[in-house]
């Protein structure tokens, strides 16, 4: 057991080293580093489904477990997005092209892409955790023709808190793609819905029966949006959350982010929802 | 099944020694009987055992001179596969960036002596977790795999023992090198052993010992026997993971959580609780760092915090449900088994006696 830049180590502690190549601001406070594996066998190596997530080392302060929303057909770098709110993203905050970070992964499930191709893709998002569906989007696109309508639901709090604001631009654009964008609190400037995301769902036509929706962000959120889901005929087994527990090891070692029998970190993080149902019912199991 | 006398028991230690394995077991320290290495047989607690309830352990002079004349203690042997606080890795800053460096230091062999079979049980769970899933952790591994097991069938069974109904002991079954049953009978002390592999074979052949009699073969039968019938407790295991997964609003939790002190005792002398955190650490001059990993404890604020959110368990209501409900059922399904081996630590060393058996039967006769 010795250094990362060898082959990939059999030890599941031992992050890989990843040089940072790029940082773009996407808000205030929240950047996409795109991270590129120093050992080239490692990253020959490297393959990930969207929706799984690495663990982001900064040296010294600690990982932090980051989805990553680059598309899984572009080997050469990861995008990770990241929100600077505590000690290991606020040592990342610092770092930028040309510093090191290390890089445990991929882990954990992913969005069914594959499964429902042909079906209307809905994404319910809410707050600033939306870099898993970010994923979805950035590989619907990518791949249009393979799949229907595509629905875009995002709600926050402020207009400020908009994160890819260019991009949810950019989406709308593209054919057979529909944005919703809506807040809590509006101001002057905004030119969208007003709201909670729930809202939404009066005026998005969505058909049960062609259609899979997606969604991550705060769990009361969800808790709402999958309820007003299943009472409009949507079908458990159509719904798939991505959840959010806390994490240290990543590979169902630590027990810190179990939810009922699942381990967030192996099980999750994206489950279906009748998988979860019981559990995800009860706010604090 | 050979019986090898008194006499000849510090032989057996000596060549478990010879072979380079280091003895650790039960011995006093600190008021009670812990695992800690043993420079001979003479430093097991001869002659002492314990007297245990909810809340209570206590030391007490036995009648005789047993080696193993007492129940398990707050030590589990987790503490030598997964250890209280470990490195993980060091890194060392450097031009350009950083290396990583794993701890690769060889863990020594270790002869466990008196293993008990909930604690083999036990053993057997942990490995599920670390080395039978699909990742392996090369640390517990790597201890696993550099011990010999002297497994001892109990003699007597604690006050808050209930392996019998969990059918985890009170004879080992599997899991070891060697299993004594320690038979004391007027003036005779012999040790009835059984072999459960080739290596305990070999170890056993240095010993002097003669082929059990079937009288011998009775009188440690009998040792077991009258364990298994006195055990201070039992957990009607009937259908428990549904009987937990349907009451997770039972109002016993509500009452449970009013006595309990979330003080993460039961965690950490639960033999099969395998629950980590970590901590990252640098030196002054901010060129080394280090990850420590240390046991960590459902019961803690911190264990679910999320950013944003706070802690996802933050009643004590919450945190209790989530230890028993994944000890008792959410474990069958992650694991194929139950997380309790009815060892009776969490029962003996909760400050204020909660009584794991007695909180799934208040669960059970509450419910229609």
């Amino acid at each position: 057991m010795t250094s990362p830049d060898g082959q990939p180590s059999p030890n599941p502690y031992i992050p890989s080293l990843a040089d940072i190549v790029e940082k773009r601001r996407e808000t205030r406070g929240t950047y996409t580093y795109r991270l590129r594996l120093r050992n080239e066998a490692t990253r020959r190596a490297f393959r990930f489904r969207p929706g799984q997530f690495n663990m982001v080392y900064a040296f010294g302060a600690g990982e932090v477990p980051i989805s990553i929303v680059s598309d899984p057909d572009e080997s050469e770098s990861l995008d990770h997005t990241i929100r600077v709110v505590g000690s290991v993203t606020g040592v990342l905050d610092r770092l930028g092209p040309g510093d090191m970070v290390g890089l445990r992964g991929p882990y954990g499930s992913w969005w069914p892409l594959e499964e429902v191709r042909g079906k209307d893709v809905v994404l319910v998002t809410g707050g600033l955790g939306c870099a898993p569906v970010v994923a979805v989007i950035n590989y619907i696109v990518r791949r249009r023709d393979a799949y229907g309508t595509l629905k875009i639901l995002h709600g926050i709090k402020t207009p400020r808190d908009l994160v890819f604001r260019e991009r949810f631009r950019a989406w709308a654009r593209h054919p057979n793609t529909e944005v919703y964008l809506t807040v809590d609190r509006p101001d002057r400037t905004w030119r969208y819905h007003v709201g909670m995301v729930t809202n939404l769902f009066s005026q998005v036509r969505i058909d049960p029966a062609r259609s899979v929706v997606m969604m991550c962000g705060p769990e009361v959120m969800m808790r709402y949006a999958v309820r007003s889901l299943l009472a409009n005929g949507m079908p458990a087994d159509g719904v798939f959350l991505s959840m959010e527990r806390n994490m240290k090891c990543a590979v169902g070692f630590c027990g810190h982010c179990q939810l009922g029998p699942e381990f967030v970190c192996k099980d999750g993080p994206i489950f279906r929802y009748d998988r979860i149902r019981r559990w995800f019912e009860h706010p604090d199991v | 099944m050979q019986i090898v006398e008194r006499s000849a028991f510090p032989v057996l230690c000596e060549a478990l020694q010879r072979r380079g394995y280091e003895l650790v077991g039960p011995t006093l320290r600190d008021g009670a009987i812990v695992y800690d290495r043993l420079a001979s047989a003479d430093d097991l607690p001869i002659g002492w055992t314990d007297a245990q309830e909810a809340g209570t352990y206590r030391l007490a002079r036995r009648s005789d001179r047993a080696l193993f004349g007492y129940a398990v203690g707050p030590h589990s042997w987790k503490k030598y596969f997964l250890p209280p606080a470990l490195r993980l890795w060091r890194a060392e800053r450097r031009e350009g960036g950083f290396d990583v460096v794993a701890g690769d230091d060889e863990p020594p062999q270790l002869a466990l002596i008196g293993v008990r079979s909930c604690e083999l049980h036990a053993i057997a769970i942990q490995d599920k977790v670390f080395v039978e899933g699909a990742c392996v952790d090369p640390y517990y591994r790597a201890q696993r795999d550099r011990v010999f097991i002297l497994a001892v069938n109990c003699g007597v069974a604690g006050g808050t023992c209930f392996c019998a109904s969990m059918n985890t002991g009170p004879k080992a079954t599997f899991g070891f090198d060697l299993a004594l049953t320690e038979v004391l009978e007027g003036d005779r002390h012999t040790f009835a052993v059984e072999v459960g592999t080739a290596r305990g074979e070999e170890v056993l052949r240095e010993v002097s010992s003669t082929v059990a009699t079937a009288g011998e073969r009775a009188a440690a039968d009998a040792v077991v026997a009258r364990t298994a019938a006195s055990m201070g407790r039992r957990l009607d295991t009937t259908d428990i993971k549904q009987l937990l997964y349907d009451n997770l609003d039972h109002p016993r939790w509500d009452e449970v959580a009013a006595r309990c002190l979330t003080c993460a005792n039961c965690t950490m002398a639960c033999p099969t609780c395998f629950c980590t955190t970590v901590e990252d650490v640098t030196d002054l001059s901010g060129d080394h760092a280090e990850r420590w990993r240390t046991w960590d404890s459902c019961f803690t604020m911190d264990f679910s915090h999320l950013r944003g959110v706070g802690s996802v368990r933050s009643s004590s209501k919450a945190r209790y449900r989530q230890w028993m409900t994944h000890k008792l059922a959410t474990w069958i399904d992650q694991f194929g088994v139950s997380g309790c081996v009815g060892c009776g630590r969490c029962i003996t060393w909760c400050p204020v006696g909660i009584d794991i058996t007695e909180e799934v039967r208040a669960i059970r006769e509450g419910t229609g």
